[in-house]
């Protein structure tokens, strides 16, 4: 299964009655009703470790272009009607300003390792607070409550699987409670943010700017307004796109169905 | 008034020195610049007429460095034709199409191992990259360990076993088309180039037929020669260019500090005391 597509439903069950196996490519499996695979007796397997190097590149790559105006910056470069580039024309330094990573699974632990190089004072929220040693090696901080993050930061970026506890986690009131100066980031899935608060946030500059991989839906509808904000950053999910990682993904794939087949223990079944 | 002018401070390369302007200014006693670069200026001619010159140095480095390792990343995982597929008004798009290069693990080769190219060098190693830098002179023992960096007494070396160059020189006359076509024809044909120089240290025209025939397989270029570029020109139509309008220094805090160094140096130099970050003709 790659990008969610075939749709896995009552309907395509039925007409499957052998199907052993669904392996899913990418770590998130929130498109899948685990419940209705289980009462078919149809295993599941995703691939976890393998994309969070180069999500968690991603995030970073979003950051510094959200940050530097990297976008905006090459329009005014090659088009056509620029006759000077203006000297009040400016970006924001990433180095030594806050960021606050919600979600400190294995991504978001790698963009904390990576921040760090850049003197970013770096925030968490997870679920789960992390041992001290983790803490230390990347000079994060725990906010047990995220208004605390939320309110610190000048990047908050977002790297939690979709639940039901996560969906529309950052909605109009975490919007409010951030700087007017601050970036959000989004490298997990679109439902995660409460898109229309997000639009309100951005066109009324209650934060600054956003930087998102992922949407809902995707792509989104050729006239939506996010498509059409300066201060924004849309990649069409290429958390996971490069050439090496999805190669590895396949392997991954393989091997879980290769095992799925023959009755072995599935690596990276999801239960 | 042109006998009360006592310092200049230059902003993007303004006023223009020429004789006619320092012969105007005879109590002219300090230059002052907005960054490292002096390639613009004529060191021989403002000595001559005892006005001394001062860069700012120090203010330069942390965001251009931030802006090299943002560049990098944006060219390597496609961002920016990414961000065009994203946003395009056609109706479907392929996402299996779009694939980058994975920029964890990578060799880094780093051209010009000054002030900036050493934080280049430390935003790199958090990416776990493998660092080879070639530079004038040979860094000290524990500055390359602090890094990770490894020496590259040829330069020739670097090129090849690099997947992303970096050159973060300044221009002179040795560095002048330092990356040309037989440097490009070096390089990797996977690897990218990344210029934070002054355009005039890459040979533009080597570098279009590179990008044009794969010899190389993209180029990410923050500054361009002249500035900006002539409309028209090859490079702003290749996909695998990403320029930028000289994001390197293009931020507040950059400014801010640039002019905090220059005031410094001018107070210095009108004072009759040692000037800070001064700079003599070689």
């Amino acid at each position: 299964m790659w990008y969610h597509r075939p749709v896995v439903n009552e309907e395509l069950l039925q007409s499957l009655p052998n199907l052993k196996i669904v392996a899913s490519s990418g770590v998130g499996i929130d498109h899948l009703d685990l419940n209705l695979l289980s009462s078919y007796g149809v295993k599941v397997s995703n691939t976890p470790f393998v994309v969070s190097t180069d999500t968690a590149d991603l995030g970073m790559a979003l950051m510094l272009a959200s940050s530097r105006r990297l976008v905006e910056g090459y329009q005014m470069a090659v088009s056509p009607d620029t006759e000077y580039f203006p000297a009040d024309w400016l970006g924001a330094e990433v180095s030594g300003t806050t960021l606050g990573i919600v979600g400190m699974g294995t991504i978001g632990y790698k963009v904390a390792e990576r921040a760090k190089a850049f003197e970013m004072k770096i925030l968490y929220h997870n679920r789960n607070r992390r041992n001290q040693e983790e803490e230390s090696a990347v000079g994060a901080i725990y906010c047990k409550k995220i208004d605390d993050l939320l309110q610190q930061s000048d990047f908050v970026l977002l790297s939690v699987n979709l639940t039901p506890q996560t969906h529309k986690l950052i909605g109009k009131r975490e919007l409010e409670l951030m700087k007017p100066t601050a970036t959000l980031i989004n490298t997990s899935r679109g439902l995660v943010v409460d898109q229309d608060a997000l639009v309100e946030a951005l066109q009324n500059k209650v934060i600054k700017a956003a930087a998102l991989d992922v949407t809902y839906p995707e792509p989104l509808p050729r006239d939506h307004p996010l498509l059409k904000l300066k201060n924004v950053i849309i990649t069409p999910h290429i958390g996971s796109a490069t050439k090496k990682t999805r190669r590895l993904m396949m392997e991954n794939m393989m091997e879980s169905i290769q095992a799925g087949l023959t009755g072995l223990p599935i690596p990276n079944e999801v239960l | 008034m042109g006998k009360k002018v006592q310092a200049i401070y230059l902003w993007w390369h303004k006023p223009v020195i020429d004789p006619e302007l320092l012969q105007s200014l005879p109590n002219l006693k300090v230059i002052a610049n907005s960054g490292v670069g002096m390639d613009h200026l004529d060191l021989k001619l403002v000595a001559s007429f005892g006005v001394k010159m001062a860069n700012a140095p120090c203010a330069v480095s942390s965001s251009t460095a931030d802006a090299g390792m943002a560049l990098l990343l944006a060219s390597a995982r496609r961002l920016v034709e990414g961000y065009h597929v994203a946003i395009s008004s056609g109706s479907e798009y392929c996402e299996a199409d779009l694939l980058g290069d994975e920029v964890t693990g990578v060799a880094l080769g780093i051209i010009g191992m000054g002030s900036i190219g050493c934080k280049i060098a430390l935003g790199a190693k958090a990416f776990e990259m493998t660092i080879l830098y070639h530079n004038r002179t040979w860094r000290k023992e524990q500055e390359e360990q602090a890094v990770g960096a490894t020496c590259c007494e040829k330069m020739d070396n670097l090129l090849q076993q690099a997947d992303f160059v970096t050159a973060v020189v300044s221009l002179t006359l040795h560095t002048h088309k330092l990356i040309g076509k037989r440097e490009m024809e070096l390089m990797k044909p996977t690897a990218t180039l990344i210029n934070f120089s002054r355009g005039a240290v890459v040979d533009r025209g080597a570098l279009v037929t590179a990008l044009q025939i794969g010899i190389i397989r993209a180029a990410a270029l923050d500054v361009t020669f002249p500035e900006p570029r002539p409309r028209d020109h090859m490079l702003l139509k290749l996909k695998n260019v990403i320029i930028t309008p000289q994001l390197g220094t293009k931020t507040d805090k950059a400014t801010y500090v640039v002019t905090e160094e220059a005031v410094e140096n001018i107070r210095a130099a009108l004072n009759d005391l040692p000037v800070p970050s001064e700079v003599l003709p070689s």
